[in-house]
């Protein structure tokens, strides 16, 4: 059951952006040296604010972007060496908006079989059937085959784009924000079909999302990323009940629950996210963190161990002059 | 809440109803409400229960073909049914402002901050260029914008999503508004910048005095926000009363769906089973009797394809034909 | 067991038409785009079928019966629309000519459809280097104007009808790739692209499954369009001498030898300008209603 299936080891993925027409190309590191290990059947939730990183960590994982350095590895075999279409059998996508992840002028039939018909699996009588069995399996009736992404609902073209991912019985699925742009009420439902899913195949997932409340009652681990980087990784349990980084208490206090008795809560996190092509010195956390002082400023801190994870902070590492072990947010 | 007083904004019977090829497609089935000056009323709906055409109903901002009738609807003793055009323009951005979901939209990229702001209230009043600088930066001040001076100079692409909802917010404020209508004011924003936009459109309308009708579909900003609720289900408004209540003691199955459908931290047990509401949004095109939420409902009885009564005691009531919402048969203490 | 409870109960409610559906409505509901498409269909017909129709050589000349007038201005029915200056039957000539004008209007907007989309849709598509090369080939093929370098390379290499052709081919791109251009980037930042492309699927693959049925009624209405184009400019060629060569029947051809009787027999043009100006309205008819019909239905 703990066997690791993927495995990032100091990923990293640099973007060069030019500003103005005759700037200087900089470097933008959107992944900055990454390592992370998803173990079979666990869900790893992603969380960060936008343009942390975790998109482009989602694409190099997908083969859709290459890594600028550093080694993803699927049961220890390297992606690179692996050729797409190997990757492709393994880990597959389930994205945010089913608007634009389902074509719009191909049957559902079409969509759910292409992964067979790109893998040359089987004959037609066969991948039929697999479709069929594999949308039964998400919920929809065999009856939708003919029809067009057009004439389904969102929670509908979700279903649809999950059967699309499970056909070919991936190890691994990447589900991008896959609930965000659905009604609560679908919500819902999609999450526990994942869920279900999850346990009937023992199917790992990278859960990627904004929303924590759900991250926290579908993963079984989480990472916090920050401007690129893994800033802490812990188990569930932990992580929610004490999170050790400020910027995941942060983010933890910023879930708005519905609770009527609360008021909107202070987030403590005074400046605006950075600019990542000019990310702030040391910590790169350090300007918006309430504790920073002035060692933050002048050193980046390193990963400490903590309990399924590690955490990247100086009150947390015992050679810093910051530590205070006690510190729990 | 002071219901003797006369509201600033009530509503009776506000209907709107979309001609289609297919027929007509009853958006808004008569809704009620009433809102006080510095009140807070959120309205929460899933997508298309027709929570912003009532927005845009109240603005007098519908589309021509969106037919709009009703009993009453009066802001602060003016009948906006028969308001005139000019009479509607003067209202908006002066007495009734309003704040979009995408910031973008509202602020025009061609144009720098300072010259938006400024505008906004030369527009409604007879300020010199000096008076509307000033006020233009006391606002940006007051929406938490550093060097506010300077930023008055910049584009709204140079700005963050969450520093253009700031400037969208200090805009809606230029002319003191009584009235503001924020339309899922922070979907588009990050968690973290999300809970700072809300506690700023909290203190500035406690703070002035401002009534505010926030319409989204996140119950916990609802919650955190909220005097009173407003929920919203294919047309109606199927339960309202002080945000206490309802969500301390939902009466109306959807609601009480709802509240099952989200992972709440603390109550719901990590990887369980979530509630579900199953089946989707009736059609609301053609005519449309007794509860609209009865193919999805639990509870439902024959006699939910009749008219439906409304229960409950004010400010707290609702639309079922159990009295007690059936909080009995979902083996719960009423 | 687990599926009973994740079924969805109200999911027979497939609501909608299917965009087939859709498209068949609309189109049967679209006066425009029926009348182009009727004129456009019976304008072919003639064409291939000429020589069944056309009551004469188009060819034969009879200098003792020139000029005779169409039947309605006094003309016998031997006749119906007269005779030419060379005593040529207007009629047949007229029905030869359609042939001359749909044939080069198809196969020069099927040339320049081809270079222009492969350009634009690999300019879409791969971006970074090849686009700026396909925007720098575009800028340079704007900067040239069309008539001018036709005449140009026309004078040179002689008028005919494959010159005319390949030259309008070559010529005439410059739309198909602006605008294949802007829908490809459009269409391949849909997920639908990113979940083919990390299913396996290859590139040629992605384009030609996922990407070009989705820009296809952007591309359908370039080619009405570049048709039309193509036509109106070899009349215009055919009418400066520079086009298809006497005595093949072209309508420009007919309007130009017209030209010089035009006072005293103005019919000897309008005939042949009316004709080319219904086909030309024809296609555009056909091109707008084709926009219409084919706009996108997905997301309503």
């Amino acid at each position: 059951m703990n066997a690791p299936v993927l495995e990032l080891r100091n990923v990293a993925k640099t973007y060069r952006v030019k500003q103005g027409l005759f700037g200087k190309a900089k470097p933008l590191n959107a992944v900055n040296d990454v390592s992370l290990t998803l173990n079979k059947g666990e869900v790893l939730g992603l969380v960060g604010e936008s343009g942390c990183g975790k998109s482009t960590l989602a694409k190099i994982l997908l083969g859709l972007e290459a890594p600028t350095a550093g080694q993803v590895l699927v049961d220890g075999e390297e992606i690179g060496g692996q050729g797409r279409l190997a990757l492709a059998r393994r880990i597959q996508p389930i994205f945010q908006d089913p608007y634009s992840s389902l074509n719009p002028r191909k049957t559902i039939a079409d969509i759910v079989s292409l992964p067979l018909r790109v893998h040359g699996v089987g004959d037609a009588t066969s991948r039929a059937k697999s479709v069929r069995e594999t949308l039964e399996l998400v919920g929809l009736p065999a009856r939708v085959l003919n029809t067009y992404p057009s004439q389904m609902s969102g929670g509908q073209r979700q279903r649809v784009a999950i059967a699309r991912a499970l056909i070919m019985h991936p190890e691994i699925v990447i589900c991008d924000e896959p609930t965000s742009a659905l009604d609560v009420s679908v919500q819902s439902q999609i999450l526990n079909l994942l869920n279900d899913l999850r346990k009937e195949f023992g199917l790992t997932y990278l859960f990627i999302s904004h929303d924590l409340a759900v991250v926290e009652h579908l993963a079984t681990r989480v990472a916090v990323m920050y401007l690129g980087r893994i800033v802490e990784e812990a188990n569930v349990a932990d992580l929610f009940d004490a999170p050790r980084h400020p910027y995941s208490r942060a983010l933890l206090n910023s879930v708005l629950t519905p609770d009527p008795s609360q008021g909107v809560p202070d987030t403590q996190l005074g400046a605006a996210y950075p600019n990542p092509i000019n990310p702030p010195s040391g910590c790169h956390f350090h300007p918006r963190c309430p504790f920073a002082q002035s060692h933050c400023k002048a050193n980046a801190p390193r990963p400490v161990p903590r309990e399924g994870g590690h955490v990247e902070c100086h009150l947390h590492d015992p050679d810093s002059p910051m530590y205070r072990p006690d510190f729990t947010v | 809440m002071n219901d003797t007083a006369t509201p600033l904004l009530g509503v009776r019977g506000l209907t709107l109803d979309i001609p289609m090829s297919s027929g007509v497609l009853h958006a808004v089935r008569g809704i009620d409400f009433d809102l006080h000056r510095g009140e807070t009323l959120c309205i929460v709906g899933e997508s298309g229960s027709g929570k912003s055409l009532t927005s845009l109903a109240i603005m007098g901002l519908l589309d021509k073909n969106i037919r709009r009738s009703a009993e009453r609807m009066e802001f602060d003793g003016i009948d906006l049914l028969s308001a005139s055009r000019r009479q509607m323009r003067s209202l908006r951005g002066d007495r009734i402002a309003m704040i979009f979901q995408e910031p973008m939209t509202s602020l025009n990229p061609a144009y720098t901050i300072g010259d938006q702001l400024m505008e906004a209230l030369r527009l409604h009043r007879n300020v010199s260029r000096e008076k509307a600088r000033a006020r233009a930066v006391e606002l940006l001040e007051k929406v938490g914008i550093t060097a506010a001076a300077s930023r008055l100079g910049q584009y709204p692409h140079q700005l963050s999503g969450g520093l253009r909802q700031r400037v969208v917010i200090a805009m809606a404020l230029m002319c003191e508004p009584e009235l503001i209508i924020a339309d899922e004011p922070t979907t588009a924003l990050d968690v973290t910048i999300q809970a700072q936009i809300l506690s700023l459109l909290v203190e500035l309308t406690r703070e002035m005095g401002v009534a505010m009708i926030l319409i989204t579909h996140d119950l916990g900003v609802v919650a955190r926000v909220a005097d009173k609720v407003g929920v919203m289900y294919a047309g109606e408004l199927v339960e309202t009363g002080p945000a206490a209540d309802v969500f301390g003691k939902p009466l109306h199955p959807y609601t009480r769906g709802l509240l099952r459908c989200i992972p709440q931290p603390g109550k719901t047990q990590r990887g369980a089973e979530l509630g579900t509401i199953p089946g989707i949004v009736p059609s609301l095109i053609g005519d449309v009797q007794g509860c609209a939420f009865r193919t999805r409902c639990p509870h439902a009885i024959d006699a939910c394809r009749d008219a439906i009564p409304e229960r409950g005691t004010p400010p707290h009531e609702f639309l079922c034909v159990h009295p007690d919402g059936a909080r009995a048969a979902e083996g719960e203490p009423a | 067991m687990a599926l009973q409870r994740i079924a969805d109960p109200l999911l027979e409610e497939i609501t909608g038409p299917n965009p087939r559906q859709i498209l068949r409505k609309r189109v049967t509901g679209h006066a425009g785009l029926l009348f182009g498409v009727g004129v456009v269909l019976v304008l072919l017909i003639i064409a291939i079928l000429a020589p069944v129709l056309a009551p004469h050589d188009p060819y034969a000349q009879n200098l003792a019966n020139r000029m005779v007038k169409p039947v309605f201005m006094g003309g016998t029915w031997e006749h119906p629309l007269g005779t030419d200056h060379l005593g040529r039957d207007y009629l047949s000539r007229l029905i030869y000519g359609a042939r001359v004008s749909l044939l080069i209007g198809t196969v020069a907007a099927l040339i320049s459809g081809v270079i222009g989309t492969a350009m634009g849709v690999a300019a879409g598509y791969f971006g970074g280097k090849v686009d700026a090369v396909v925007t720098f080939l575009i800028n340079v093929r704007l900067a040239m104007p069309v008539v001018l370098v036709a005449l140009a390379v026309v004078a040179i290499l002689g008028g005919s009808l494959q010159v005319v052709i390949g030259v309008l081919g070559l010529l005439l791109w410059d739309r198909f790739a602006v605008v294949m251009r802007a829908s490809t980037l459009q269409v391949r930042r849909r997920e639908y692209v990113a979940a083919a492309q990390a299913i396996g699927a290859s590139t040629p693959r992605v384009i030609l499954s996922e990407i070009m049925p989705n820009i296809a009624n952007n591309l359908i209405v370039i080619v009405t369009l570049e048709m039309a184009h193509a036509i109106l400019l070899e009349a215009a060629l055919s009418f400066l001498g520079l086009g298809v060569q006497p005595p093949t029947p072209s309508w420009g051809l007919m309007v130009s030898e017209g030209k010089n009787m035009m006072l005293f027999e103005p019919w000897l043009v309008l005939i042949p300008g009316i004709v080319l100006f219904i086909l030309v309205l024809a296609i555009n008819l056909m091109g707008d209603g084709l926009r219409d019909v084919t706009a996108p239905e997905n997301r309503s």
